[in-house]
């Protein structure tokens, strides 16, 4: 794919890297090759744990050397080899020539640093920009990534920004040395849907007027269609195939790019019973939590985080609420399962549960069940899979015997699609989806009527948040649970739900029928939301978050 | 109930596959706690030590372990005979007397231990004044010399020695050794023992329940934290009669507070956790999830503080003994032989025992608790 007119920007020969842990060497790339040209942008395609990260963190020598090393391969960047490069030179590459953008831009940022600190440093450091000179042109790179009022935001602390303000001062800070190539290593991944569109755009834009080159790495395949000139697909550290954009998504040659384009969630929820019975009603539900201020801790407002929203769930259905990150979504449904305390009446099964203590709910917990987003966090890494299904049941089976326990976490992993034989190992032995399933397993054992999901399928690779899908959508329909979902993510959503919430600032912005919301949506903000969710497109600026 | 069948079916199959003894967890600690060569053999050597000073009344003792007399099987170690028995008149019998034990040996036989004294056994054949000498300082004739029979008597043997020398009041070394070893490391475990238990308590009620009980806990701690403990120890032990028990209380009401902290922050750390969170909703009780999914969180952090406590216990304990605040007069400690071989300069056998038992126990247990620390280091990497 070497592009005949000139010899491209940076070409990544036959290379392979090795990580050696504990006398164990394990190849994290093997034998990769692919070049960028001139102003192209290339995507590198892949789930977690391909390889994609560490290829491109190779670019820059960014690895934990020496328990990494390269047994092979070159990278040529303008004809210099930078594998074999000397200390001080790649110095001079980094953050000049080439530059990098992260995924997380919470942790990216230095937090003692003012934002002109951050960014003045590159230009001081690289250019030998005075500090006049440098404030100038970190107000100009401001204004370029498209922050608003830049001149009040100079002297502001990471913390006091958005995501998508950190991200944007991130790539400011990328872009303050015109760098030749820029790579960008999951730069929207933790942003909100409606960021995510105007981060990228503003990426392509600026690659456009800077005349960059641009490696992006990604596992969203929605992205990658948007942004890339070329895409090389990425699997267990090798690349199993590249090409044009175009070309990859309607004529994929290789089985592994083949499943991936067809690993999205698919499929719609089964017709909703009108008839079915109420399982879970909430009314008026609200959470504050109050602001206090002075020596006397005087109450002097309070964040409403949840604020007056009325939601129903019926045996058999699922609730979706939607809500980009801080609507208030998680608080809800953590209200509802009353794990946190709030206003308003809760209603379960004919209970009153909105006045119930912890001793009171104890009984009722079997019945109302949570699956947590992150299944690297919601499993105790100390207990075997066995303990960890097994704990529910000892409280509130108690008299079941060890045999019908262990029978019971049998016939639960069958169910989840898991392999009894492995219920003594340690969750670190699974992989995320496996996890995933686990947690489920935990909160299905119990047999509830009612399960709130949160995020469940956020912290997995596309492929197997397909399947956790149809897991849950096969659960519910043979023991006719009643599905509380929460997420960000419409795609999924939009898979499972057979009516949707909504959400923004704690308040609804729209509650219905999916099929209406996702065809016919009636407010800006929705609208906005489904554009930047399904075609990575910016609407009108004034309805959603910077 | 074909279903139930079924499962029991699957169930059967799958009972292959079975719990391990260790959990893959604790078999990678034990692992890297092999792979430090120095903590694995301190260990060893620290069990065999400590295993056989359990066991001291069975090798330095002032009686036998077993004897028999008159055909009647006895066990002098376990049970205090009368001198009646043997024709004396005290209540109880000095086995070390020539006069019984001629007459023990007369009428059946005796087992020694290898050293024929117990810490508080007073050697009245020594040669010249006290302290004295190590016994193979001395030529035969020396030795014996206060004898009966001189170089001929037949108590003047290899358990009769003092293979370290004697202290100022005739008494064993090398015994004192033995006794003052196993007296001090059990003060150590036992101390560090209650204030883990106390500590990792209070510091796990603080750190869950957060707040103003921590708030008011902290305070506490900060005050009682502030108290000078040693000018205090010095001052209840002059109005306690000394002891074990009392000793140990005193020092447990300020040993306590070192696992506070760690503890309190790696369960407000903790608490908060996505799989404690997921315990709650499953309606797990404060009590199991602080004991089964907070505890080990925080034991790793208590490991590491283990061995520091334990010998900071075991030196608080020897410079009591060493000021003389310490156990009571002729109780076997290792602190007032090294206040002895301060008094005594010229003697120093004293002083270099004293030393070398508390030196080497100090670092056997460091290295022990290095290794421990290093194996429960998830991040750290071993080749």
């Amino acid at each position: 794919m070497r592009r005949e007119m000139t010899a491209p920007l940076l070409s990544i020969r036959d290379l392979s890297v090795a990580f050696h842990q504990g006398g164990k060497t394990s190849i994290a790339v093997d034998h990769v090759s692919f070049d960028i040209g001139q102003g192209e942008t290339v995507a590198l395609v892949g789930e977690s744990g391909s390889g994609k990260s560490v290829t491109a963190n190779s670019v820059l020598k960014l690895l934990p050397y020496p328990s990494a090393s390269h047994p092979s391969g070159e990278i040529l960047f303008e004809g210099t080899d930078l594998l074999t490069a000397k200390e001080p030179h790649l110095r001079q590459v980094r953050g000049d020539d080439i530059s990098m953008i992260f995924q997380e831009p919470m942790t990216s940022l230095n937090p003692l640093h003012t934002i002109e600190r951050q960014i003045g440093e590159t230009l001081t450091l690289h250019q030998g920009m005075g500090d006049k000179q440098a404030a100038e042109r970190t107000l100009e790179l401001l204004h370029q990534v498209g922050i608003r009022e830049p001149e009040k935001r100079l002297d502001a602390y990471p913390h006091q920004l958005s995501g998508g303000q950190r991200q944007r001062v991130m790539i400011a800070m990328a872009l303050a040395n015109k760098p030749k190539l820029l790579i960008a290593d999951e730069p929207t991944t933790a942003l909100d849907v409606t960021v995510q569109a105007q981060i990228l755009e503003l990426l392509a834009d600026l690659k456009e007027k800077q005349g960059m080159s641009m490696l992006f790495i990604t596992h969203d395949l929605g992205i990658v269609r948007k942004i890339a000139d070329r895409v090389c697909v990425m699997t267990d550290g090798k690349i199993v195939e590249t090409g044009p954009t175009r070309a990859i998504f309607e004529d994929p040659q290789h089985a592994y790019t083949q499943h991936l384009l067809a690993a999205e969630p698919k499929g719609r929820p089964p017709k909703a019973d009108p008839t079915a019975k109420t399982v879970m009603k909430g009314d008026d539900i609200k959470v504050w939590f109050p602001i206090k201020e002075g020596f006397f801790r005087k109450t002097v407002d309070h964040v409403k985080a949840v604020d007056g929203i009325d939601v129903t769930v019926k045996a058999g259905q699922t609730l979706g609420i939607v809500g980009e990150s801080g609507s208030g979504k998680t608080t809800l449904g953590l209200a509802l399962a009353r794990m946190i305390r709030s206003d308003g009446t809760i209603d379960f099964g004919g209970t009153r549960i909105s006045d119930y203590g912890f001793k009171q709910m104890k009984p009722l917990r079997s019945d109302l069940q949570i699956v947590f987003q992150d299944p690297y966090g919601s499993l105790s890494p100390r207990m075997s899979v066995s303990d960890i299904i097994e704990e529910g049941m000892k409280i509130h089976f108690p008299k079941l015997s060890r045999e019908e326990r262990d029978a019971k976490v049998v016939a639960v992993l069958e169910e989840v699609g898991l392999d009894p034989a492995t219920r003594f190992r340690y969750p670190h032995e699974f992989s995320g989806g496996q996890r995933q399933r686990i947690a489920i397993a935990r909160a299905m054992v119990l047999e509830p009527r009612f399960v709130m999901l949160d995020e469940p399928t956020s912290a997995l690779d596309m492929s197997v948040q397909a399947q956790v899908v149809d897991l849950l959508r096969d659960l519910q329909k043979k023991h006719n649970l009643a599905y509380l979902f929460i997420s960000h993510d419409l795609k999924v959503i939009r898979a499972l739900s057979n009516e949707v919430v909504v959400m923004r600032f704690g308040k609804v912005v729209e509650y219905g029928p999916a099929e209406e919301i996702f065809e016919n949506p009636k407010t800006d903000y929705t609208k906005a939301l489904l554009a930047a969710a399904f075609d990575i497109r910016t609407t009108d600026a004034a309805v959603v978050n910077e | 109930m074909t279903d139930t069948d079924l499962v029991y079916e699957e169930v059967e199959k799958a009972r292959a596959a079975q719990r391990p003894f260790l959990s893959p967890l604790n078999q990678r600690r034990w692992q890297n706690f092999k792979a430090n060569r120095r903590g694995y053999w301190s260990l060893w050597i620290f069990l065999v030590l400590f295993v056989l000073s359990l066991g001291a009344e069975l090798i330095a003792n002032d009686r036998p372990i077993m004897a028999s007399y008159q055909g009647e099987l006895l066990f002098p170690v376990v049970i205090d005979y009368p001198e009646e028995k043997f024709g004396g008149f005290y209540a109880e019998t000095d086995y070390r007397d020539p006069f019984i034990a001629e007459e023990i040996e007369a009428n059946g036989w005796m087992v020694w231990p290898p050293i024929r004294y117990s810490y508080q056994t007073v050697n009245r054949e020594i040669p010249e004044g006290t302290p004295a000498k190590p016994s193979w300082l001395y030529d035969e004739e020396t030795r014996c010399k206060l004898y009966p029979n001189g170089v001929d008597d037949t108590q003047c043997r290899l358990g009769n020695w003092n293979w370290l020398g004697t202290d100022n009041q005739g008494r064993d070394v090398l015994a004192r050794s033995i006794y003052g070893f196993r007296i001090s490391v059990l003060f150590g475990l036992i101390l560090t023992l209650f204030s883990g238990v106390i500590g990792v308590g209070a510091g796990a009620v603080q750190g869950y329940y957060g707040g103003w009980i921590d708030l008011i806990f902290q305070r506490f701690i900060e005050i009682w934290t502030s108290i000078p403990v040693l000018y205090l120890l010095l001052i209840i032990a002059a109005v306690l009669p000394p002891g074990f028990w009392i000793l140990l209380g005193i020092m447990l009401l300020f040993s306590w507070v070192a696992f506070v902290g760690v503890v309190r922050a790696e369960f407000l750390r903790a608490r908060n956790f996505e799989y404690v969170n997921a315990a709650r909703a499953l309606g797990v009780s404060n009590r199991t999830i602080m004991w089964r999914h907070l505890l080990p969180n925080a034991m790793v952090a208590t490991l590491t503080f283990l061995p520091f406590i334990l010998n900071g216990s075991i030196t608080t304990l020897t410079s009591l003994d060493f000021l003389g605040f310490g156990l009571p007069p002729g109780s076997p400690s290792l602190g007032e032989m090294l206040a002895q071989g301060k008094q005594y300069p010229g003697s120093p056998w004293l002083g270099l025992s004293g030393f070398a038992v508390i030196s080497i126990m100090l670092s056997l247990l460091i290295f022990i608790g290095e290794a421990t620390r290093d194996a429960f280091d998830p991040r750290r990497t071993f080749k």
